[in-house]
């Protein structure tokens, strides 16, 4: 190469003062139009959160109540109108589909990414086509089958119909945290002596970990709040939380303080297992796009 | 430790109407550093690639220590590997890396935990043994990849293009590395590079591939002096051969205003294949540069390379659209435009058939090899 001669400049070039000052400000701007969005979505649990806090007398009030005496009143009137059954078959049906989820979408989303059969796409497209089916659709099929087999108001229907229901979500996003999986590290355990068994364990589900949390807690969260099939199929025995925060809507009235207190309770589960599993959560559904 | 043999081995992706690899013959003998060079495309990746048992024959046979193990599946090939981007697990530390396939192969922790000590010594990468990969830089990376393959006490080491992720410097440091490593372990070596200084320095024999063929396969000096064809004649080198195809006309070639003066047999060769043009080759230590004033052919200089202990000019020959390279001492001071006068060593002009490419007037010395080393492979047709 031709030989270089001169100094070069370290300094950053000046930027104009208009320039400097339109940055500024659209920094401020997008900031503010961020936070109004933030807020904007969570004043609803905001007020949710709030609202259980009130009497309830000034829980529905126009203009609505800022400032009020608190009371934990509602909650203990949760707690007596018996939310522990409903709080204890919400947790095993979630707990229990989505272990059953991860134990069955894995393998699947691992053959689909890594050994994929030659018509891949449409096996692809089928798991993805059940959740097309409006479940209003299905429900009076689905109603028939359960009585018919006599299991209706029963924890194991419920946990079979939330596997089926989050598989197809399971698979497509369990694949793609495989696919992140740079090939050349499975070759060199294959290399190294690795059989199917030890490349899954020691070295692929090691590298998807965050992707199988942001897994398990989406199959979660989705399982916690379903109604539909909680409503329809269940009555005393089995029914979840959902099914029990609709007991506040009654002929009387609707009591808001209560409702927002129960519907407080519901969520405190997910929002536990969010927070534990947040930094998996972000690593998770990020991945692949950070190199 | 192992010798390695390709027995007409072709490889064709499932899918591509072209084979990636053609009817590849090479014998490694034990203990050797053989080098496969070439292009992107050659096919020099996948015929590693086809040793290590990652990809699938389509024809022929590899023998690893004499045992053939083209259906045999990478894990029982008993061959360690050290990838381009290193591929070390993610979530492993440097010391669970290293003794991987120890732990694969049942060696009990104390015994794993020695040996892995031993290698990072010997790779003096003992204090990042509790460390993740992603804390520690390329050339340390490299270095634990090395040191995962060296554990494994395989019978051939595999590289493919190891040293294309660090910088210049590094690059230079770890193939001195790689070298000493492999005298001193005196194991089978098979790696695969794009850069011909890499392969030259690195390799006791270097074969050169292109579009998936076994161009030539010999020693570096070999290579160098005696390139059988246009192609390795131009990319072994450093800055490559001139290659200029020239009408040949009763015997004689003319280099824009200057007849040029072809070897005897090289003219014998051509007017008995009945050749219309040639393609002439010179190196550029073998071009020298003049004064417009002096003899030579005609030639203005468009870029002049410094870089301290020689020089390269680059100059456009008058009257073509071809350009030289003239390797001068020193700095050289010349400047575009100016008008120079290049002579070519008439002893070292190579000349190469211009259909197939094939070199002119080969003389018997020339294909002459030393008995202790394996015949060359097949060459180019």
């Amino acid at each position: 190469m031709a030989t270089v001669t001169g100094t070069i400049s370290h300094r950053r070039p000046r930027q104009p003062l208009g320039a400097a000052v339109r940055a500024r400000l659209g920094a401020i701007a997008w900031g503010s139009v961020a936070w109004l969005a933030a807020i904007i979505f969570f004043f609803p649990v905001f007020w949710m959160v709030l609202t259980s806090f009130k009497p309830e007398s000034a829980a529905y009030t126009s203009p609505p109540k800022f400032v009020f005496s608190p009371t934990l009143s509602q909650y203990k009137q949760v707690f007596d109108a018996g939310m522990g059954p409903f709080l204890a078959n919400s947790a095993i049906s979630t707990v229990i589909s989505v272990l059953l989820v991860l134990v069955l979408a894995t393998p699947a989303a691992y053959a689909l990414s890594m050994r994929p059969v030659e018509k891949w796409r449409d096996v692809l497209f089928f798991f993805i086509s059940t959740k097309m089916l409006p479940v209003v659709a299905a429900i009076v099929p689905i109603y028939l089958a359960v009585r018919d087999v006599g299991m209706l108001d029963s924890i194991p229907t419920l946990i079979v119909l939330y596997t089926a229901m989050n598989l197809p979500i399971a698979v497509w996003m369990m694949r793609s945290f495989f696919l992140e999986v740079p090939g050349e590290i499975l070759e060199a355990a294959r290399m190294d002596g690795a059989d199917l068994r030890h490349e899954l364990s020691e070295v692929v589900l090691p590298v998807v970990a965050p992707g199988l949390a942001a897994t398990a807690l989406i199959c979660a969260i989705f399982s916690w709040n379903e109604f539909f099939f909680a409503v329809t199929l269940t009555s005393i025995r089995a029914a979840t939380m959902p099914v029990f925060l609709v007991g506040f809507i009654s002929s009387e009235g609707l009591y808001w303080a209560k409702l927002a207190a129960a519907a407080t309770l519901a969520s405190v589960p997910v929002l536990i297992a969010g927070w534990i599993a947040q930094r998996q959560l972000v690593r998770g559904l990020s991945m692949g796009a950070i190199k | 430790m192992a010798g390695i043999t390709y027995e007409h081995v072709s490889c064709r992706y499932p899918g591509s109407d072209t084979l990636s690899v053609e009817d590849l013959s090479l014998e490694i003998p034990d203990g050797e550093f053989m080098v496969l060079v070439g292009p992107s495309g050659s096919g020099k990746s996948t015929a590693l690639r086809l040793l290590a048992g990652l990809e699938q024959l389509s024809e022929g046979r590899i023998d690893i220590d004499g045992r053939d193990v083209s259906g045999v599946d990478a894990r029982d090939r008993d061959i360690a590997m050290v990838f381009q981007n290193y591929a070390l697990y993610p979530n492993k530390t440097v010391g669970e890396n290293i003794g991987f396939a120890l732990k694969m192969q049942g060696v009990d922790r104390a015994e794993r935990d020695k040996r892995v000590r031993e290698v990072a010594s010997m790779l003096a990468i003992e204090e990042f043994l509790g460390r993740k990969p992603r804390q520690l830089s390329g050339g340390q990376r490299q270095r634990v990849a090395m040191g995962r393959a060296i554990i494994r006490r395989p019978k051939a080491f595999l590289m493919d293009e190891p040293l294309s992720n660090l910088d210049a410097k590094l690059r230079v440091q770890t193939r001195v590395q790689i070298a000493e490593l492999q005298q001193r372990l005196a194991t089978t070596t098979v790696y695969v590079t794009h850069d011909q200084g890499e392969a030259m320095t690195l390799g006791s024999r270097v074969a050169v591939l292109k579009d998936g063929t076994l161009q030539q396969c010999a020693a570096p000096r070999e290579l160098y002096e005696n390139p059988v064809n246009a192609f390795v004649a131009g990319f072994i080198g450093l800055p490559q051969m001139n290659l200029i195809r020239l009408p040949l006309s009763d015997g004689r070639v003319r280099l824009s205003d200057e007849d040029l003066p072809l070897p005897a047999a090289v003219v014998r060769d051509a007017t008995q294949r009945g050749a219309k043009e040639v393609i002439v080759g010179v190196r550029p230590e073998h071009v020298t540069v003049g004064e417009s004033s002096s003899q030579g052919v005609a030639a203005e200089v468009v870029l002049v390379e410094s870089l301290g202990a020689d020089s390269y000019v680059h100059a456009s020959l008058a009257g073509t659209d071809a350009t030289f390279v003239a390797r001068t001492e020193g700095y050289d001071s010349r400047q575009r435009g100016s008008n120079v006068r290049l002579r070519v060593d008439p002893q070292r002009i190579y000349g190469f058939d211009a259909a197939t490419e094939e070199r002119l007037g080969v003389s018997e010395h020339q294909v002459d090899h030393d008995a202790s080393q394996p015949a060359p492979a097949s060459v180019s047709r």
